[in-house]
C-alpha cells in the first residue's frame, strides 16, 4: 500500500528547499491530483517530497521561486471565492480550484499547473512503492521471470 | 586551462558520433589520433537496474523533462555514452524513399542512403521479433487493426538476446539492444579512439574546442570521466559536431556561426506525442516483453500521424494523461490491464519553430503546434481509440476529449468527439522524441547549414553528423538514417583528410 514504511528520505535543508515554506498547500495538491496520497505516512511523504526536491535541484532558480509563487497563489487564490485557504478546502472544493487552472484561458497558467500535476504524479508514482501499489513489477529478466 | 590535441574531435556519442567514430577508426592505425568529446556518462551494465526515476536522471538530458521555450511540450532525448541510441527502443526502419526525393538535397540520392542504411541493419543484428516474444500489448494493437481493415506493421529491431525486461526506455538491463554504446563505440575505442565522457563542450573557436569535464557527482551512476575535473582547449584540426537536434544547432549559435549561417538553428522538427490508454477487463502481458514491435504509418500521408505501440512506466504514464482525481487514478490502478498505443503527429518544417541560445548559451527550442499537427494528434488518438476498443478494450483515456474518460459506448461518437475535440497547449500532456534539424542540409548559404556531406559551409574543416542534418522531418523514427548519413559525414572526411590533416 502506498503509506509503506519502508521508504526512507532525508529532510531537505530548509534552507534550500523549494517545498518546506509551501509543504501544507503542496500536499494538499499533492492529495487533490493523486488522491491514493491521502495514505501515505510520514515517510512516505517525505519520499515523495525529496523526489520532487531532487527534480527541481536541475531546474533554474528562477522556475523554482515560480513554483514557490504559483503554490503559494493557490493557497491563497480560494479565500476570494470560498474565505478559506485551499487546504482547508473540501475535496470537491479543491478538485474545482484545481480545475480552473488547468483550463484557464492564460496559457502560462495552463502551464505552471502542468508543471505542478507533474511533481505531484513524480513524487507519488515515481517511488518504488507508489508504482507496486498500482501492480507495476517488471523484471529485468523479463518473460524468464513470468513463464 | 588544460590543453589537449587531436587530430579529429567528435562531439557526441549517440547515433551520428558513434557511427563516425567507427568509421574513422581505422585510421587510428596510421597515427591519426581521434576523440569523441561526450557530455553524458558511461554507466556499468549493473547501473542499469530498470527504476524509472534514477534512470531518467542518468541517461536523458533534464532527466528526460527538456521543456519547449512555450512550456506546452517536452522533449525526450537521450545524454550518455551512446547518447539516445542508449534509451530508444530499437526500433530500425528505412528512410522512405517520398521523404528524401522531397527533401530534394543536391548531392544526397534516396539510393546511396538506403545501401548504407542496410549495412546498420546488418552490423546492428535488425531483425524482427520471433512471434513468441510478442506481448499482448502488442498482439491486441494487431488484432484491433486487423479488426478495423487497418495493416499494422512489424518493427525491425537492433536487438540481440532480447530477455523481454521491457524496459528499453530506461535503457537495456541485458545489454540487448546494438546501440552505439554496444557496437560502434567500443569497435572504435578498440581501434584506438579515445572517448572522454562527463565532457561538456562550450564553444568551438576556429579549430579550438573549449570544453569542462565535470567530476563525478558523488551517489550518481557512471564511471568517472578519464580526464580530470576542470577547463579544457582542445585543438583539433577537423571537428564533427553530432550533439543531437538540439544541442549541434545550440552548440554552432553560441561559437558565434550564426551570423555567417542564416538557417542555422531553423528548420527544427520533431513527432509530438500523445499517449493512449486503453483498459482492458483482464490483465494482459504490458510490463513483460518487446514494448514496441508494430506500427501503423497508413495516415502519415492523409492524416499527418503515425501509430505505434508503447509501453511506458507509472510516472511517464501518469504525467501523459490529461486531468487528474478520482478518473485520473481509476485508470493508473488498472496497470496491469492497460493497454498502450503512441501517436506521433507528422510536423514539418515551420518558421517558428527554431533552436536558439539564451544569454548563458543554453539551447532554447521554441515550438508551436501547427494546424497539420493538432490534426495529427486528434484523430491519432481518435484512431488508437477505436483500435484498442476493437481489440477489447472497455475503457479508454481520451485527452483531447472534453471529457477524457471515453466508454466502450461512446464508440460510436468518437469521430464526433474529432470535431469538437479540445486542443489547450498546457492542458494536454505533449512530449516529443524524434528530434531532427537545426543544421540542415541544402544547396548554399541561403538554404541550409551543410552541403550533403555534413560540411558546413565556408568552414572546410566543419562537419555536422547527426539528425540536426534533416532538412524537413524523416516521418519516421530516425536512428538508421541518421547512421547512414553519418556514414556519409565519415567517407568525406576520409576523402578529405590529406588536404585538412
Amino acid at each position: 500500500m502506498p503509506g509503506a514504511t519502508t521508504e526512507s528520505a532525508t529532510a531537505k535543508e530548509p534552507s534550500r528547499s523549494v517545498l518546506t515554506p509551501v509543504r501544507a498547500v503542496f500536499r494538499a495538491v499533492v492529495v487533490t491530483v493523486v488522491p491514493d496520497a491521502r495514505h501515505l505516512n510520514e515517510p512516505s511523504w517525505l519520499a515523495l517530497e525529496q523526489l520532487v526536491e531532487d527534480a527541481l535541484e536541475i531546474r533554474p532558480p528562477a522556475l523554482r521561486k515560480q513554483l514557490q509563487l504559483f503554490l503559494r497563489a493557490i493557497e491563497w487564490l480560494p479565500v476570494v471565492r470560498y474565505g478559506r485557504t485551499f487546504a482547508a478546502l473540501s475535496d470537491e472544493q479543491r478538485r474545482h480550484v484545481l480545475c480552473y487552472l488547468q483550463d484557464h484561458r492564460v496559457e502560462r497558467i495552463r502551464c505552471g499547473f502542468w508543471g505542478l500535476r507533474t511533481l505531484a504524479f513524480l513524487g507519488y508514482y515515481g517511488r518504488p512503492e507508489g508504482a507496486h501499489a498500482i501492480g507495476y513489477a517488471p523484471d529485468p529478466r523479463g518473460w524468464e521471470a513470468v513463464r | 586551462m588544460k590543453r589537449r590535441s587531436y587530430d579529429v574531435v567528435i562531439i557526441g556519442s549517440g547515433a551520428g558520433g558513434g557511427t563516425v567514430a567507427q568509421e574513422l577508426s581505422p585510421l587510428c592505425r596510421d597515427g591519426v589520433r581521434i576523440a569523441v568529446l561526450e557530455k553524458g556518462s558511461k554507466l556499468r551494465d549493473e547501473e542499469f537496474t530498470g527504476r524509472e526515476v534514477e534512470m531518467a536522471k542518468a541517461l536523458y538530458e533534464d532527466a528526460g523533462g527538456f521543456l519547449t521555450a512555450e512550456q506546452t511540450m517536452t522533449l525526450a532525448f537521450g545524454s550518455a555514452y551512446g547518447g539516445s541510441t542508449v534509451v530508444y527502443t530499437g526500433t530500425s526502419l528505412l528512410p522512405p524513399e517520398r521523404v528524401l526525393r522531397r527533401w530534394n538535397v543536391p548531392g544526397l540520392a534516396f539510393a546511396d542512403v538506403e545501401q548504407r542504411a542496410r549495412k546498420y541493419m546488418a552490423e546492428n543484428n535488425v531483425h524482427l521479433l520471433e512471434e513468441a516474444l510478442l506481448n499482448e500489448n502488442n498482439r491486441l494493437f494487431v488484432a484491433g487493426c486487423r479488426q478495423l481493415g487497418y495493416s499494422a506493421q512489424q518493427f525491425p529491431v537492433n536487438l540481440n538476446g532480447c530477455r523481454g525486461s521491457s524496459l528499453c526506455n530506461l535503457g537495456c538491463p541485458n545489454q540487448a539492444k546494438q546501440g552505439t554504446h554496444r557496437v560502434q563505440l567500443p569497435r572504435a575505442e578498440r581501434n584506438g579512439v579515445e572517448v572522454v565522457t562527463r565532457c561538456d563542450v562550450q564553444r568551438i573557436e576556429n579549430k579550438k574546442i573549449l570544453a569542462r569535464v565535470s567530476e563525478k557527482p558523488e551517489g550518481n551512476k557512471g564511471e568517472p570521466s578519464t580526464w580530470e575535473a576542470g577547463d579544457y582547449q582542445i585543438d583539433a584540426k577537423i571537428v564533427v559536431v553530432c550533439a543531437g537536434a538540439v544541442n549541434s544547432p545550440a552548440l554552432l549559435l553560441r561559437s558565434g556561426f550564426g551570423r555567417s549561417l542564416q538557417r542555422l538553428g531553423h528548420g527544427f522538427t520533431c513527432h509530438p506525442a500523445l499517449i493512449m490508454i486503453a483498459e482492458h477487463s483482464r490483465p494482459i502481458t504490458n510490463a513483460v516483453g518487446h514494448p514496441k514491435s508494430f506500427y501503423l504509418d497508413q495516415f502519415a500521408e492523409s492524416d499527418h500521424f503515425l501509430l505505434e505501440t508503447c509501453m511506458y512506466f507509472p510516472f511517464t504514464t501518469a504525467k501523459a494523461m490529461a486531468g487528474f482525481g478520482e478518473d485520473h487514478s481509476r485508470f493508473m490502478n488498472a496497470f496491469p490491464r492497460l493497454q498502450m498505443i503512441l501517436v506521433l503527429a507528422c510536423d514539418e518544417v515551420d518558421d517558428h519553430n527554431r533552436v536558439t541560445v539564451d544569454s548563458n548559451g543554453r539551447a532554447v527550442v521554441h515550438y508551436r503546434f501547427t494546424p497539420q499537427v493538432i490534426h495529427g494528434l486528434v484523430h491519432g488518438a481518435i484512431t488508437s481509440a477505436k483500435i484498442s476498443f476493437a481489440a477489447g478494450a472497455v475503457r479508454a483515456h481520451l485527452p483531447v476529449s472534453h471529457s477524457p474518460v471515453t466508454e466502450r459506448a461512446d464508440l460510436e461518437r468518437l469521430d464526433q468527439i474529432a470535431e469538437n475535440a479540445e486542443f489547450k497547449p498546457g492542458k494536454l500532456p505533449i512530449s516529443a522524441a524524434h528530434l531532427q534539424g537545426g543544421c540542415a542540409m541544402g544547396g548554399g548559404h541561403e538554404d541550409s547549414v551543410t552541403d550533403s556531406y555534413g560540411r558546413v559551409h565556408g568552414v572546410p574543416w566543419l562537419y555536422v553528423a547527426d539528425s540536426s542534418l534533416f532538412p524537413n522531418s524523416l516521418e519516421i523514427n530516425p536512428y538508421l538514417t541518421i547512421m547512414a548519413l553519418a556514414d556519409r559525414v565519415a567517407e568525406s572526411i576520409r576523402k578529405d583528410a590529406t588536404a585538412l590533416l
